[in-house]
């Protein structure tokens, strides 16, 4: 029993960290262009030249 | 760039054509921030548009020449397409999340609960699962509770009726069991129902909003300042509003005419594509009048406006199509047909076993329990998954095939239209003038007639050079071209003289041939005749022939002379209307519509307008005017007809496989009604059912992915 009463916490808070890391994500627009980020992957990003 | 990046307080946002790799997006997002007071460029591939951030004293103008300068066509976009279909798009993708969370976690509790916890540990479960679930459930459910209460309130039900009255049962039921300390408590079903629902609804959603994306893609702004010459002479600009009868305007060559007059000076040809759906060019000079929203093509012409405003034609048919009665009003979707005759028979049901149970001797609450566990057996989670995702993926082939579908319930009322009428000029023709006669075969004539077409911007030589150019002609290299407006292109190559214009400028004819035509003549050489025409689609015979066979006895509308009508209708093998004004086509398929027959309209016009919102079901081209798109229920790309054929083909097949989703997701209720009545149906029952049903359903509807093909 006493188990439980650290698993379940445990449970219960990775689940709302993962639904939180939604939110944060779907407020950052980060759902906007889900095509675009497949094909950012593919450019060849030279480093600045300063 | 910091200095720049200091004064960046404007943002700009381009519909961009022509992105299409990842080196687009780098190119656009690079190249831009060269041009000076641009902060950074932003690339949305999904909807294929740019944001650019600016310093405030750079114009639009500029930005949008840089973008055309990187290669790429961009048009300014204003306002956000269909703003509330995204809202929609989003509030369902956190509802949708949320129940997914909690479904997960109240599972996870019942799974131990299902293998054997017991007494105070159940108990403490319930709490927990309740205390997911309540919340999540007043959350996530509001799509469904709102549209339900809307619905009742206005005396109607639909499929939102018996998911909420469902969902809210249950979770009442489920707290009381909970409270009492009892065995069977349905959290889990409830919240994996309104996640399955969510998911339906979800991706209907985002289909849409993929489709208003699309369509927003394709508006083009409608220059809204026009300059005006006043009384002393100096010329002013001012915004189209503002026009009154009496002033005078200037319109130059390419620009769109912005009211309806009279012409004072200058000599053009006119292109009335927009308002009388005719593709040949009108060649106009003084004393001529001109309809707003028609295009000035080739020399510059001063107007004296004699409507402006509400009083041109184009406002006139903008009433008209406001006060046509829309032809899909009435269509009540199929889900909601279904869940009328659905809801009453499973609350009757419902109601049933419980009065039943207590005569038969059971206590209220195992009576109740039993008649909320039918109510949760019955509650449509595979009915209301049935229509949306079989629609769903039918959209998404559709798609694939250039197929754009705008509106939820198109597909099922295209597959209910039993009359197909057909615009001629944009529709079934391709709507631009083409070279159909008189060509010159040799490599080298083609040359140099390439080279004098791209001296001028007259349509006639436009449609030479994009023909010539797209078959690959390289231009030969002539020196001394001039234009002589109103007579043609004249240049000269080694000693020849070369010319391509008006046949009597070109050549002496005896008789001037008839029609549009352009005499193009090397020296003293032969004179080529070049005869210009509407050309039909590739494929429009065979389209035609398919909509024929698919029982829609296709006609013609058009506004164009009878004779141009009987010939294309020869060839299509159908008859056709002629010289029909909007408000005729409109009539023509009001009185269908009263007739009791369901009009499908294919249309690109601003006269198709009025017509296509009365039909029943519209179909628009892309290359139609924004107008006829904003209408239509679907969209199709290309130069072909066949997707007309093809979108019908899909909307039946679609149609069939939701009646078979239908009857998978009835019958499981009657297997499973018994079971419940019964008094056999535990949680676990519930829960392995509800889902198993739900994927039976989407396993159903996923072979219409190939539908398209």
């Amino acid at each position: 029993m006493t188990g439980l009463a650290v698993l379940i916490p445990i449970a219960l808070s990775l689940g709302l960290a993962g639904l939180a890391a939604f939110f944060w994500a779907a407020r950052t627009g980060q759902f906007e262009d889900l095509d675009g980020a497949a094909l950012r992957i593919l450019i060849d990003d030279d480093p600045q030249d300063r | 760039m910091s200095a720049a990046a200091a004064a960046a307080t404007g943002t700009s946002v381009f519909t961009v054509d022509g992105v299409h790799c990842a080196s687009c997006i780098a190119k656009l997002e690079k190249g831009l921030p060269e041009l000076s007071g641009v902060v950074s460029a932003r690339v949305n591939f999904s909807s294929k548009r740019v944001r650019v951030e600016h310093a405030a004293n750079l114009a639009d103008e500029d930005i949008q020449a840089a973008i055309v300068r990187l290669g790429f066509e961009a048009i300014p976009f204003v306002g956000d397409g269909d703003v509330a279909v995204r809202r929609e798009n989003r509030r369902l993708r956190t509802a949708l999340a949320v129940a997914g969370f909690a479904a997960m976690n109240v599972m996870l509790l019942s799974v131990s609960i299902w293998s054997g916890a017991t007494g105070a540990t159940r108990t403490m479960f319930h709490w927990l699962s309740a205390g997911i679930a309540l919340p999540a459930i007043a959350y996530a459910g509001r799509p469904f509770f709102t549209s339900a209460w809307r619905a009742l309130r206005q005396g109607r039900t639909n499929m939102d009726v018996p998911i909420s009255i469902g969902v809210t049962l249950t979770a009442a039921m489920s707290l009381y069991e909970t409270a009492t300390g009892g065995a069977h408590a349905y959290f889990d079903g409830a919240v994996m129902l309104l996640f399955f629902l969510l998911a339906g609804r979800f991706l209907d959603s985002a289909m849409r909003a993929r489709a208003a994306d699309g369509v927003a893609a394709l508006m083009r702004r409608v220059p809204n300042e026009v300059r005006v010459r006043a009384s002393d002479g100096s010329v002013e600009r001012r915004l189209a509003a503002e026009l009154a009868p009496g002033m005078r305007l200037l319109v130059a060559a390419g620009e769109r005419i912005g009211a309806d007059g009279l012409i004072e000076q200058g000599r053009s040809s006119v292109d009335r594509s927009l308002v009388t759906g005719e593709s040949v060019a009108v060649p106009v000079e003084a004393g001529d009048t001109v309809l707003a929203g028609t295009i000035n093509l080739t020399g510059p012409l001063t107007i004296r406006i004699t409507a402006a405003g509400d009083a041109t034609m184009v406002a006139d048919i903008a009433r008209l199509m406001e006060n046509a009665t829309q032809g899909k009003s009435r269509y009540v979707r199929i889900a909601d047909r279904a869940s009328r005759l659905y809801a009453p028979a499973v609350h009757t049901l419902a109601f049933l076993s419980l009065v039943g149970w207590l005569i038969a001797g059971a206590g209220l609450h195992q009576a109740l329990t039993i008649a909320v566990a039918v109510l949760i057996i019955t509650c449509p989670c595979a009915l209301g998954l049935a229509v949306p995702i079989a629609q769903v993926v039918a959209a998404g082939a559709l798609m694939r095939a250039g197929i754009l579908l705008k509106d939820g319930s198109a597909l099922e009322r295209l597959a209910e239209a039993d009359i197909a009428l057909l615009d001629k000029t944009g529709t079934v023709t391709l709507g631009r003038l083409q070279p159909l006669a008189g060509m010159p075969e040799d490599p080298f004539e083609r040359g140099v007639l390439l080279s004098l077409a791209q001296a001028s911007r007259h349509p006639l030589s436009a449609a030479i050079a994009d023909l010539l150019e797209r078959r690959g002609v390289m231009p030969v290299t002539l020196t001394a071209r001039t234009e002589k407006p109103g007579l043609g292109v004249s240049a000269r190559l080694g000693e020849r003289l070369v010319r391509l214009g008006r046949p009597d400028w070109v050549d002496d004819f005896t008789v001037v041939p008839e029609g549009t035509v352009s005499a193009f003549r090397i020296g003293h050489g032969d004179t080529r005749v070049i005869t210009f025409g509407d050309a039909l689609r590739t494929d429009a015979v065979m389209a035609v022939t398919r909509l024929r066979e698919q029982g829609l006895a296709p006609r013609l509308l058009s506004g164009d002379a009878a004779g141009v009508v009987a010939a294309i209708g020869d060839l299509l093998g159908i008859d056709g209307g002629s010289r029909m004004a909007p408000g005729d086509k409109y009539q023509v398929v009001d009185q269908l519509a009263a007739q009791g027959r369901k009009v499908l309209m294919v249309g690109d016009g601003l006269n198709d307008g009025p017509a296509m919102k009365r039909a029943w079901v519209s179909i628009a081209p892309s290359s139609g005017t924004d107008v006829s798109q904003l209408t239509a229920d679907l969209v199709f790309f290309g130069d072909r007809l066949l997707p007309v054929p093809l979108a019908v083909a899909v909307s039946r097949r679609t149609m069939r496989v939701v009646r078979e989703n239908f009857v998978l997701a009835i019958g499981y209720n009657v297997l499973a009604v018994p079971l419940a009545i019964a008094g056999h149906v535990t949680p676990l029952v519930a829960a392995l059912a509800m889902s198993g049903s739900s994927l039976i359903v989407v396993a159903n509807a996923l072979r219409l992915r190939s539908a398209a093909r």
